[in-house]
C-alpha cells in the first residue's frame, strides 16, 4: 500500500466518470442511431406536414391544460392541509397521496375507467337518479383526468412545504393587524407559494408532456395522439423509423427545452428551509365556514384520488382471480418485470453512487463547485431525455444488430435505470456531500477510505434516503410501460404490457385481476426493497 | 454492503429475466394471425387440431393484434421472425407484403382449385372473403343511414366505433371505401365524419367488443356478421346498414414466409386451408364467405340480401403506392 | 533532541500565507494562541496533513512526515466539533481509532477499556453522540485519540463550547493523559490564561506567523511584544 498521498484518501474522478460515461454512450448512441434515419429533406417534409403540426399542437395542449388543471386544483388542497395541520388521519392521507406516484400508469388508468367508463362506478351509482354521464372518458377529457389524478395529489404534495417557510411572528403580526383569510392569502401565503409554483408547474408540465401510457390507452384515436404515442405508432404500427426519429427528435428538443426550466427551478425547491412554522399560530383556522370549505376540498380530493383505487381493488377481486393467477405468462411476465426492475435499480444505485461521490470530490478537494454542479446536472440529463427518445434509438440499434430478442430485457432495464437515475441522484447526492463536509478531516484522520468509509460513514447517512428513492425506482420501473410497449413483439412481455394487452383487447374480467395483481407486487416490492435497504 | 446488494440484485434480474424458458423449440408450424381468429369462438381452435390430425405436428396460432399490424410486425421481425405462415392480410396489403421479399411462392396448382373469385396470385392464397358493412343494435338504432354519403354527412347521424387503418384491415378497409366514394374529398369526408366516431380501436375485435357492450350503437364490421348472431344467439337485434353505393369487399389471404423451416409444412397448410374441411368450417367461425365452392351450402343464417351486388375495390398496386399518402391524410382530417 | 521539528514551512492562500518554524519537546505542551486568521488552526492542519506546505519540512522524531497521508503520521487530532459520527455509538467512535472496519483483536477491546476509564466514559459506552452531554463526546473523542496510539496529539480549540468548570476539567484530563501515555500536545486556545495552566510555553501567533514563543509563565506576566500585550489585554477577562 504505497500510495502517493494524492491519491490515497480520496475516491476520486473514476466512479463519476464511468457513470457519465455510461449515461452519455447510451444518449449519443441512440441519438446517432435516430440521426442516421433522419435525413435533411425528410426532417423538412416531416416538418411541414400537417399531421406532425397537429401532433405537436395537441401535446401541448393536453399538458398545458392538464397542469393548469392539477396546479389550480392543488393550491385549496394544499392550504386546506396547511390551515389543518392536526386532525386526525392528516399524516396517513398525504402518505396515501403519495400512491398515484407510485401505482403503475396502465393500473391507474384501469382505476379510471373503471370508475368514469360507460359501464363504471359512477354510472352505476348514478343509475337509480335516472341521470347518465354523458362525457366521453376516450380523448381528451379521459387524458385530462387522468393526468389529474396524478399530479394533483403530486403537486398538493410539493407544494405543502412552502407553508413551512411562513414564520410564526408573520402568523402573529398578520393576526395584530386583523387580516382576513383572503389578505392571508393575498400577502403571507401566496408570496411563498410563488416561490415553489414555478418549480411544480414545470415539473407537472413535463410529466404530462412526456405521457405515454395515459394517452395511449384513453387517447381513443388520431385526435388525441401525443409526440410519445406517435413515435410508438410510427414505430409499431408502420414500421417506420425514419419518422419515428424525427418525432423523437423533436421530442427532444422540446423536452430539454422544458427540462432546462426545471433544473433551473429544481434548485428552488431544492433549497427548502427545515424551519418549521405552526399553522395554528395563523388567525383564521376559528371560522366555522373555513373548516367547512377545508374538509370540504380535502375530502374532495381525496374521493377523486381513491375511488379509482378502491374500484380497482373491488374489480380485481370479483374478477377471475384464480384463472389468472394460475396462469404462467402472468408469472413469467412478472418475473421479467421483476427482472427489469431489479436490473435497473441496481444500476441506477450504482451509477448515482459514483456520480455522487465524484461530485463530493469535486467539490470537497478540487473546490470546484460549478463542475460538482454540472456533473450533477449530467446525472439528470435524462430528464431531458424522455425514455421513448432513447427507447426508439435502442430499437434501432439492435435492429440494426438484428439482435431485438436476446437484449431487449437489458435494453429496457437500461432505459429504465436512465429514467430513475435523477430521482435517487437527488435524494443521495445532497446528503453525501452534507456528510463529507461534516466528517471529511475527520475520516482522513482516521484514515477511513473507500470501503471502510463508505460502510461506517456515509452508507449509515445516505441509508434512509438510498434506500427510498432505491425502493421507489424499482417500484417505478416495475410498472413502466413505456418503453417495454415498442419490444412487445418478441414474446418478452412484461406484466404491465400484458395489463395494457388485456385491457386493449377490452377483457376486464382478466385486466382487472391483472392490474391488482401488479399493483400489489408494485407495492410489495417498494415495500421490500426499502424494508431490506434500509437496514 | 449496499454496492453487494445492488450488485446482487442486478444479478439476480439478470438471472431471472434470462433464465425463463425459452419457448420450446420443438418441430411445429408457426402461423401469424389477427386476434379474433384464435380467439374461442374463432376458427383457430377448429382449425389446429384438425390439421395436427392430418399433419401430426404441432401447429402454433399467434395472435396479432389485427391484420394490418400484421404486416408490421413481419416487417419489423425480418428474416428473425419465427412465423412460418401468415394468415389475415388481406388484398390491400398483398402488394406491400411482397416488396418485403419475406414471401415465399405458394407452388399450389391454382386451376385445380374452384374458386368463387378469379384468383391467379403466386404468393398468396385466399381463404375466405367478405364485405365491410356498418353492423347496428336495432333495439339502439331507429333511423338506418341508407348510404355512405347518409352516414358521413347527416350530423345527427349514429355514433359509430372503427379501427385503425394502421393497425386493422377492416380500417384500411373503410379508409379506401372512403376513398372510392368520395375521390379527393375524402378529408372533408372523413371531417364530417370525426364528430360521430367514439373511439379509434386497433382491432376488429376490440371495436366489436365496445359495440356488443353498449358503448356505440353501431361499428364498422362485415356484412356476414349478423349471420353470427342469427347463427349462434338466435337474435335479429344486430343488423347490417346495406349502401346504396356497394361495399368495399375484403379478401383474406395466406402466405408462407420464405426463412420458413418448414417450406413443405407450410405450403401443406396452405393448401389445407382451401380444403373443403376449412372451407367449411369458416362460415360458422370467422363468418366470412368461403372462396371456394363447396359441396354444402351457406348455412341459412347467411342471408343473401347481406351480400352486396356492387363489390368496391382498388387494385392492390394502387393501394400499395397510395396506403402511406392516404393515411396521412386520414391522420390529418381526423386530428384537427 | 526536539520531538516536533517544523523547519521553513510556508503555506499560501490566495494573499494570505503562513510562514512557521516551530519546535516542542517531547512530552511538552504548547498551547497556540492569537487572534482569528492568525494561522494557528492551518497551522495544525499543515502538521495533521489537510493541508499540504508549498515548502519546508516537518519531522516528528527522526521521520518525515509531510508527505504522509493524514492517517499514518504520528499525529492524532481533536476538533471543534464533529468529532463523533453522530449514528455510531461511543464505543463504536472510540474504537475506530483502533481500527477503520472496527474489525477488533482482544488487544484492541483491552485498549478501548482503558482509553474509556482513563476518560471516565465507562457506562456510556452504548450510548449515540446526541444521548450524551458535550464534555462526554469530546472526553469519548480524547478516548478514541488514545486509541489511536500517536505521539502527537493535537487539539483545536476542542473545548470552546463547554462552560468553564468543564473547561478546566477537559484541561487537566488532557494533563493526565499527556502525563500518563506521554503525548506531546499543541493546543490551539484563544483564552491564554486558561489554557496556561496546562501549557508548558505559549506561541503567539499573528498574521501567518509566530511572533513570540517562550514559556507560558513569562510570556503572561511579561508580554515584550506590543502586539501580544495588546492581544493579551483583551483576552485577560475570558
Amino acid at each position: 500500500m504505497n500510495l502517493t498521498l494524492s491519491t490515497r484518501w480520496r475516491p476520486g474522478l473514476w466512479p463519476g466518470a464511468i457513470a457519465l460515461f455510461l449515461l452519455t454512450a447510451v444518449i449519443a448512441g441512440s441519438l446517432t442511431a435516430l440521426g442516421a434515419l433522419s435525413d435533411t429533406a425528410f426532417i423538412i417534409a416531416t416538418l411541414r406536414d400537417p399531421y406532425f403540426f397537429q401532433v405537436v399542437r395537441f401535446t401541448l395542449w393536453q399538458a398545458t391544460l392538464s397542469t393548469l388543471i392539477s396546479i389550480i386544483l392543488a393550491v385549496p388542497v394544499a392550504r386546506a392541509y396547511a390551515r389543518r395541520p392536526a386532525f386526525a388521519g392528516r399524516k396517513i392521507l398525504i402518505t396515501l397521496m403519495g400512491l398515484p406516484v407510485v401505482m403503475p400508469v396502465i393500473v391507474a388508468v384501469f382505476g379510471i375507467v373503471a370508475v368514469y367508463g360507460r359501464s363504471g362506478l359512477l354510472n352505476f351509482l348514478l343509475q337509480p337518479t335516472g341521470i347518465s354521464m354523458s362525457f366521453e372518458l376516450y380523448g381528451l377529457t379521459g387524458i385530462l383526468l387522468a393526468h389529474t389524478f396524478f399530479n394533483l395529489p403530486l403537486a398538493v404534495r410539493l407544494l405543502l412545504p412552502a407553508w413551512d417557510q411562513i414564520t410564526n411572528e408573520n402568523w402573529r403580526t398578520a393576526s395584530t393587524l386583523g387580516m382576513s383569510s383572503t389578505q392571508l392569502f393575498r400577502f403571507i401565503e401566496w408570496p411563498a407559494l410563488s416561490t415553489f409554483l414555478p418549480g411544480v408547474i414545470v415539473v407537472v408540465f413535463l410529466l404530462c408532456f412526456t405521457s405515454f401510457a395515459v394517452v395511449l390507452t384513453l387517447g381513443g384515436g388520431p385526435a388525441a395522439t401525443t409526440i410519445e404515442v406517435a413515435i410508438y405508432q410510427a414505430l409499431r404500427f408502420e414500421f417506420d423509423p425514419a419518422e419515428a426519429a424525427v418525432l423523437a427528435l423533436a421530442q427532444l428538443l422540446l423536452c430539454a427545452g422544458t427540462a432546462l426550466l426545471l433544473i433551473r427551478w429544481m434548485r428552488v425547491l431544492s433549497q427548502t428551509s427545515g424551519r418549521k412554522s405552526d399553522s395554528r399560530a395563523r388567525p383564521d383556522t376559528g371560522a366555522r365556514a373555513g373548516k367547512l370549505f377545508d374538509f370540504g376540498v380535502i375530502g374532495l380530493c381525496g374521493l377523486f384520488v381513491f375511488t379509482p383505487v378502491a374500484a380497482l381493488v373491488i374489480s380485481g377481486l370479483q374478477g377471475p382471480v384464480a384463472a389468472v393467477l394460475l396462469d404462467t405468462d402472468l408469472w413469467q411476465a412478472a418475473a421479467r418485470s421483476l427482472g427489469i426492475a431489479l436490473m435497473a435499480t441496481s444500476l441506477a444505485g450504482i451509477m448515482a453512487l459514483g456520480i455522487a461521490s465524484t461530485a463530493r470530490f469535486l467539490v470537497l478537494e478540487r473546490r470546484q463547485k460549478n463542475a460538482k454542479e454540472g456533473l450533477l446536472l449530467a446525472g439528470s440529463l435524462t430528464l431531458a431525455f424522455p425514455p421513448m427518445v432513447i427507447g426508439t434509438g435502442f430499437f434501432l440499434i439492435s435492429l440494426h444488430l438484428k439482435a431485438v430478442d436476446t437484449i431487449t430485457l437489458l435494453m429496457i432495464a437500461v432505459v429504465n435505470a436512465l429514467m430513475v437515475l435523477p430521482y435517487i441522484l437527488r435524494s443521495i447526492a445532497p446528503v453525501l456531500i452534507d456528510s463529507g463536509q461534516q466528517y471529511q478531516k475527520l475520516c482522513a484522520q482516521l484514515g477511513l477510505s473507500g470501503w471502510h468509509r463508505f460502510r461506517q460513514v456515509d452508507w449509515p447517512m445516505i441509508r434512509k434516503p438510498a434506500a427510498f428513492s432505491l425502493a421507489l425506482g424499482g417500484a417505478l420501473s416495475f410498472g413502466d410501460m413505456g418503453v417495454a410497449a415498442l419490444f412487445d413483439t418478441t414474446g418478452h412481455i412484461t406484466l404491465p404490457v400484458m395489463l395494457y394487452q388485456r385491457m386493449s383487447a377490452y377483457r376486464f374480467d382478466e385486466a382487472a385481476v391483472t392490474a391488482l395483481a401488479l399493483v400489489l407486487m408494485c407495492v410489495a416490492l417498494f415495500w421490500i426493497l426499502d424494508r431490506s435497504l434500509s437496514r | 454492503m449496499t454496492i453487494v446488494r445492488l450488485l446482487a440484485a442486478m444479478s439476480t434480474g439478470l438471472l431471472i429475466a434470462f433464465g425463463l424458458p425459452a419457448n420450446a423449440e420443438k418441430p411445429s408450424l408457426t402461423v401469424y394471425t389477427y386476434a379474433s381468429f384464435v380467439s374461442d369462438w374463432g376458427p383457430g381452435p377448429l382449425i389446429e387440431p384438425a390439421f395436427e390430425a392430418h399433419c401430426r405436428c404441432d401447429l402454433k396460432f399467434v395472435g396479432v393484434e389485427d391484420g394490418a399490424a400484421l404486416l408490421g410486425r413481419l416487417k419489423l421481425e425480418g428474416t428473425r421472425s419465427s412465423a412460418d405462415v401468415i394468415l389475415g392480410l388481406d388484398t390491400s396489403l398483398v402488394a406491400e407484403a411482397r416488396q418485403t421479399g419475406l414471401l415465399e411462392a405458394h407452388g399450389l396448382d391454382l386451376d385445380a382449385i374452384d374458386f368463387a373469385l378469379t384468383w391467379s396470385d403466386p404468393d398468396f392464397i385466399p381463404y375466405d372473403f367478405g364485405y365491410f358493412g356498418f353492423v347496428y343494435d336495432s333495439e339502439q338504432l331507429a333511423t338506418v343511414p341508407k348510404s355512405l354519403r347518409t352516414l358521413v354527412n347527416d350530423p345527427q347521424g349514429p355514433r359509430i366505433i372503427i379501427q385503425d387503418p394502421r393497425t386493422s384491415t377492416p380500417g384500411l378497409g373503410l379508409l379506401l371505401w372512403v376513398r372510392k366514394i368520395f375521390g379527393e374529398e375524402d378529408t372533408a369526408a372523413w371531417r364530417a365524419l370525426s364528430p360521430k366516431i367514439v373511439t379509434v380501436t386497433k382491432g376488429w375485435s376490440e371495436a366489436y367488443g365496445l359495440f356488443l357492450e353498449g358503448e356505440a350503437p353501431m361499428v364498422l364490421s362485415y356484412t356476414t356478421s349478423p349471420a353470427y348472431h342469427r347463427h349462434v344467439e338466435n337474435t335479429d337485434r344486430y343488423q347490417v346498414a346495406m349502401f346504396e353505393e356497394g361495399h368495399y369487399q375484403q379478401v383474406e389471404v395466406a402466405a408462407r414466409l420464405a426463412h420458413s423451416a418448414q417450406p413443405e409444412l407450410a405450403g401443406e397448410f396452405l393448401r389445407f386451408l382451401l380444403s373443403d374441411e376449412v372451407q367449411t368450417i369458416l362460415p360458422t367461425s370467422n363468418w366470412m364467405l368461403p372462396t371456394v365452392r363447396t359441396q354444402q351450402a351457406l348455412p341459412p343464417a347467411f342471408h343473401e340480401d347481406e351480400i352486396p351486388n356492387t363489390a368496391l375495390a382498388f387494385e392492390p398496386t394502387e393501394v400499395s403506392a397510395k396506403r402511406k399518402h392516404w393515411i396521412k391524410r386520414w391522420l390529418t382530417a381526423l386530428a384537427q | 533532541m526536539n520531538f516536533l521539528k517544523i523547519d521553513g514551512v510556508r503555506f499560501r492562500q490566495g494573499e494570505w500565507q503562513l510562514e512557521v518554524d516551530l519546535e516542542a519537546k517531547r512530552g511538552g505542551c504548547i498551547a497556540l494562541i492569537g487572534p482569528s486568521g492568525a494561522g494557528k488552526s492551518t497551522l495544525l492542519s499543515l502538521i495533521a496533513g489537510f493541508e499540504q506546505p508549498n515548502q519546508g519540512t516537518i519531522f516528528v522524531g527522526e521521520e518525515r512526515i509531510d508527505t504522509q497521508a493524514p492517517a499514518r503520521r504520528p499525529v492524532t487530532m481533536m476538533f471543534q466539533e464533529n468529532n463523533l459520527f453522530n449514528h455510531l455509538t461511543l464505543y463504536q467512535n472510540i474504537a475506530l481509532g483502533c481500527h477503520p472496519g472496527l474489525k477488533l483483536t482482544e488487544e484492541d477491546r483491552e485498549l478501548i477499556e482503558t482509553a474509556m476509564a482513563a476518560t471516565r466514559l465507562g457506562a456510556l459506552q452504548s450510548r449515540k453522540p446526541a444521548d450524551v452531554s458535550g464534555g462526554e463526546r469530546q472526553r469519548a473523542a480524547l478516548a478514541r485519540c488514545l486509541c489511536q496510539r500517536r505521539p502527537l496529539l493535537l487539539l483545536d480549540e476542542p473545548f470552546t463550547g463547554l462552560d468553564p468548570q468543564l473547561r478546566v476539567e477537559m484541561h487537566e484530563l488532557v494533563d493526565e493523559l499527556r502525563k500518563t501515555h506521554a503525548l506531546t500536545v499543541i493546543i490551539v486556545s484563544h483564552l491564554p490564561h486558561e489554557v496556561a495552566r496546562i501549557a508548558d510555553s505559549l506561541a503567539f501567533m499573528l498574521g501567518g506567523k509566530i511572533l513570540k514563543a517562550g514559556p507560558a509563565d513569562a510570556m503572561l506576566s511579561h508580554p515584550e511584544n506590543p502586539e501580544l500585550a495588546q492581544y493579551l489585554r483583551f483576552t485577560s477577562a475570558g
